[in-house]
Order: C-alpha cells, then sequence, then structure tokens
C-alpha cells in the first residue's frame, strides 16, 4: 500500500468518523468541535484530489468563517435554564432506516457504474491562476452574481438579527 | 484486509456516507444549528464530487469553480441562517425546530 492510499484512507476514516459524532452527539459543542474535524478531513481530500486552492479556500471558509459563525449561534441561544443541550433527536428509527436506504442505494450505484476516465498522472500543479482566470473570463457572470449575493446576504442578515 | 488502489468511486463513496449523514442530522435533530450543520455536511459532499470528477475528468477545472462557487453559497446561507436562529430565539426563547409553529406572535 502507497502513501497516498495510506494518507485517503487516514482523512476518509477522520472525515467519517466525525460526521457520525456529529450526527449522533448528545453536546451541541461536541458536534461543533467534531465538525472541524469533519471540515479538514474534507480539505485534506481536495488535496489528495490535486485541488490546492480549493483546500484552502475550504479551510479559511468554513474553519475559519463558518464554524465560527455556528459556534456564536450555539453561545448565543443557550438556554441556560434548559436541561436538553439541543442533543435530542426525533424519529430515529424511521429515519435510520430510510436514510440507510439512500446510503446503500448511492454506494451501489457509484461502485457499479462504469465511470469514464482519463489517466491524469498524479502531477501536482498550481491550480490558482488557471482558477483565476475561469473566473473572470468563462464564468464571469456567475462571479458578479456571487458578490452581489454576498452584499445582499450580509445587509439581509444584518437587518435579520438587529434588534427591533 | 485488501484495499483497492484509490480511485474515483472511493471519494464518491466518502462523499455518500457524508451526503446521508448530512440528512440524517436534517431530518432527526431538534436543534435549528445541528440542522444547519447537516446542510453544511451535504453541502461538503457535494464539492467532494464536484472536485472529484474533475480530478479524473478531462483535465480542466470548471469543477474547482462549480465547488468554489458552493462554498461561497454555503458562507451567505450560513450567515443568513443564524441571523433567522437568532430572531427565532429572541422571540420564542427556543431554537427547536419542532416548538417553533406559529407564524405571528
Amino acid at each position: 500500500m502507497d502513501y497516498y492510499s495510506l494518507l485517503f484512507y487516514f482523512f476518509a476514516v477522520l472525515a467519517v468518523g466525525s460526521t457520525v459524532v456529529v450526527v449522533f452527539s448528545r453536546n451541541i459543542i461536541y458536534a461543533a468541535f467534531a465538525l472541524m474535524f469533519t471540515f479538514l478531513g474534507v480539505a485534506a481530500l481536495y488535496i489528495l484530489l490535486l485541488a490546492d486552492f480549493v483546500a484552502i479556500v475550504q479551510v479559511m471558509v468554513y474553519v475559519g468563517g463558518i464554524l465560527v459563525l455556528l459556534v456564536f449561534g450555539v453561545m448565543l441561544t443557550k438556554n441556560i435554564t434548559n436541561v436538553d443541550f439541543g442533543g435530542k433527536s426525533m424519529n430515529g428509527f424511521p429515519a435510520s432506516l430510510i436514510v440507510g436506504v439512500i446510503m446503500g442505494t448511492l454506494i451501489l450505484l457509484v461502485t457499479r457504474t462504469l465511470w469514464f476516465r482519463s489517466d491524469v498522472p498524479l502531477v501536482p500543479e498550481n491550480t490558482t491562476k488557471t482558477i483565476g482566470e475561469l473566473m473572470l473570463t468563462s464564468y464571469v457572470f456567475p462571479f458578479e452574481v456571487a458578490a452581489v449575493l454576498l452584499l445582499v446576504a450580509v445587509m439581509g442578515s444584518a437587518m435579520i438579527a438587529r434588534r427591533s | 484486509m485488501n484495499f483497492l488502489p484509490v480511485s474515483l468511486e472511493h471519494f464518491l463513496v466518502v462523499s455518500a456516507i457524508l451526503f446521508s449523514m448530512g440528512l440524517l442530522a436534517v431530518i432527526t435533530r431538534r436543534n435549528t444549528i445541528l440542522v444547519l450543520m447537516g446542510v453544511e455536511l451535504i453541502l461538503n459532499s457535494a464539492n467532494i464530487n464536484f472536485i472529484a470528477f474533475s480530478r479524473y475528468g478531462q483535465g480542466s477545472l470548471d469543477g474547482h469553480v462549480a465547488a468554489l462557487f458552493v462554498i461561497i453559497l454555503a458562507a451567505a446561507e450560513a450567515a443568513v441562517a443564524l441571523a433567522i436562529v437568532l430572531h427565532i430565539y429572541k422571540t420564542y426563547n427556543t431554537v427547536n425546530a419542532d416548538e417553533v409553529n406559529r407564524l405571528k406572535e
């Protein structure tokens, strides 16, 4: 077994294992911290897929932004008098059954399908320049729409969350 | 234990497991913030698919750009959703999704 497979299995087990903690943990803070390890594992999978720029953006935006936001949300909505700390689940058995069927179907489909694949050699290259060129040529309209969307999201969330 | 050499299917299977777990969190969790975490898991699994198909495809980086747009949307969605959750908490004094059942005061 080469280093690539070893690293893949390590980070895949890290991501999937911490995802299980996110879903089944009784404590919402533990779930938030497990989510951090999921994001880091997924970023490592991006690096194994030669997507260096996306991996860095994943770490910066998810771990540095979204996760901090979620933890702030937990802290601001924590009800001290409430013994139940958000750990309770509903409809556990039927939901697990349905989701298990969906997961089995997906894995079966994924492993049985004969995917197109090219034998691209495992040569790491810097993807930032190409992504930048794509963003400002082929994808310039979605790029601008995303900029406007972020502005709208900032203004909208500030308006919704302010004390009225 | 005999491991196969890592290929496209391995990443797709990891993505399928992450998607199912995110779906389970969205369905079963009562706390709205945990539901949001499930949504983030689902978006991450979609991103793994984008990057994996981009890696094993014809060598273009369009999948990377799609993944970046997904990350942008996830950030905007998390900000707006947490603002709504804070407002719900101020109004109802709870963030459990099944106890929020009135449209007006």
